[in-house]
C-alpha cells in the first residue's frame, strides 16, 4: 500500500533577507522543523528568489550533492575547481561536494531578480572527488510529458550525480492523465508543483504544494493545462 | 550554564574552520576541531564532549574505527555525520542530535 505525506506550499519555513526570499521545505539554516528534515535523500528544497546582481558569497560545501534549477533569469556559478558558468533558465547546474569545495552563486543580471529551486541531496558514497556540471534541457520541445534531468548514470539523460536519484520536469499546457513506474526499489517520489494544479497519487496539490509517495511500484499524476511540476525520485533509506 | 562541548572532525582546515566559528557562534555550544583520526582519539580521551560531528575527509576505516572506539569508550557520546560543509544543515544536525 503505498504511503504519502502532504506538505502544502504555506507550510514551509520562510525566511526574507532583503536580496533573499527563500522557502525551506526541510529544516534549513534558522528554520527548523523536527517534523521536516528529509525525504530520504532529499535533504534540501530551498525556493530561492534573489535580487539582481546579489548572492551567495563564497563558502564550502562537503559531501552533498547539490543541484540547481534556475527557472527565470540566470545564475553566475564560481568555484574553487576553477569553474566559471552562468546557468540560465532551462539548465540544471550539479555539484558533488565531495571531499570539499568553494564556490559563490550570484545573480548575472544587475536588474532582474533569478527565481530557483536549490536541492540538495545525501551522497551514496562519501568524500568523493568533487565535481561540476550543468545541461541544458528543453520542456517546450516535450510538452506533456515528462523530460528526465538528472538520473545515476552519466551515460543516461540529463547530468548524474552519486545516487540512485531521478528527477523529471514535466511542462502541461492540456489535462493529462498518466503513471510514474518507480526506477529504483526502495525508493519514493517527492512531487513539487511549480505552477499550475496537479493530483498525485490522490493528492490534489495547489501551486508549490508537494505530496511525497513511497511503499509502491507506480502510482498516478493527473496534470491540469499550466501546470509544471518536478517528480524527484530519491532512495527512502540513507 | 554549562556549553554543549562539540568535537568536530574534519581534515578540510579551511571548512573545518567554518564549522568551528559557525558552532562557537552559538553561546550555549563549544566546538573543539580534529583534523585526522589520531588527533580525534586524543581529544576524546582528554576531553568530555557531548557530540561528535563526523565531517569530511575520513578514510572509511577511520570512520568505523572511530565510531567502534567512540562507542565501547563512551556510549553517551552522540555520533553525527555531518553533510554539508558547515551549511544550512549544521545547526538542525545538532538541534536533532541534543534532542
Amino acid at each position: 500500500m503505498a504511503q504519502t505525506v502532504f506538505h502544502s506550499a504555506g507550510t514551509r519555513g520562510a525566511a526574507s533577507h532583503g536580496w533573499l526570499e527563500t522557502f525551506h521545505t526541510f529544516s534549513f539554516a534558522k528554520y527548523y522543523n523536527p517534523e521536516r528534515m528529509n525525504f530520504g535523500a532529499l535533504r534540501v528544497l530551498n525556493d530561492d528568489d534573489i535580487a539582481g546582481g546579489r548572492g551567495f558569497g563564497e563558502h564550502p560545501h562537503d559531501n552533498m550533492e547539490i543541484i540547481t534549477i534556475p527557472f527565470e533569469g540566470a545564475l553566475k556559478h564560481e568555484d574553487s575547481m576553477g569553474n566559471e558558468a552562468v546557468v540560465q533558465a532551462g539548465e540544471i547546474q550539479v555539484m558533488s561536494a565531495g571531499t570539499g569545495i568553494y564556490h559563490k552563486e550570484f545573480n548575472a543580471n544587475p536588474d532582474q531578480r533569478v527565481k530557483l529551486l536549490q536541492i540538495w541531496l545525501f551522497p551514496n558514497k562519501r568524500n568523493v572527488t568533487p565535481r561540476y556540471d550543468q545541461q541544458a534541457f528543453d520542456l517546450d520541445a516535450h510538452t506533456n510529458e515528462l523530460v528526465q534531468i538528472l538520473s545515476p548514470d552519466e551515460n543516461d539523460a540529463g547530468v548524474w550525480i552519486h545516487q540512485d536519484a531521478w528527477f523529471n520536469l514535466g511542462k502541461f499546457d492540456q489535462e493529462k492523465e498518466f503513471s510514474y513506474q518507480l526506477k529504483g526499489k526502495g525508493n519514493g517520489v517527492y512531487v513539487f508543483v511549480l505552477k499550475g494544479t496537479a493530483t498525485a497519487a490522490g493528492q490534489d496539490l495547489q501551486e508549490r504544494d508537494a505530496v511525497g509517495v513511497w511503499d509502491t511500484e507506480s502510482f498516478n499524476i493527473k496534470t491540469a493545462p499550466g501546470t509544471q511540476i518536478l517528480l524527484m525520485e530519491v532512495p527512502m533509506s540513507i | 550554564m554549562e556549553k554543549v562541548e562539540i568535537l568536530v572532525v574534519g581534515c578540510n582546515p579551511e571548512i573545518l574552520a567554518v564549522i568551528l566559528r559557525l558552532i562557537n557562534a552559538n553561546e550555549q555550544w563549544n566546538a573543539t576541531g580534529a583534523a585526522s583520526y589520531a588527533e580525534t582519539i586524543d581529544f576524546l580521551q582528554s576531553g568530555t564532549y557531548s557530540l561528535l560531528l563526523l565531517g569530511a575527509g575520513l578514510a572509511e576505516d577511520e570512520e568505523t574505527g572511530l565510531r567502534d572506539f567512540a562507542s565501547a569508550n563512551f556510549p553517551d557520546l552522540k555520533i553525527v555525520d555531518h553533510f554539508g560543509g558547515g551549511s544550512g544543515l549544521l545547526f538542525a544536525e545538532i538541534y536533532q542530535a541534543l534532542t
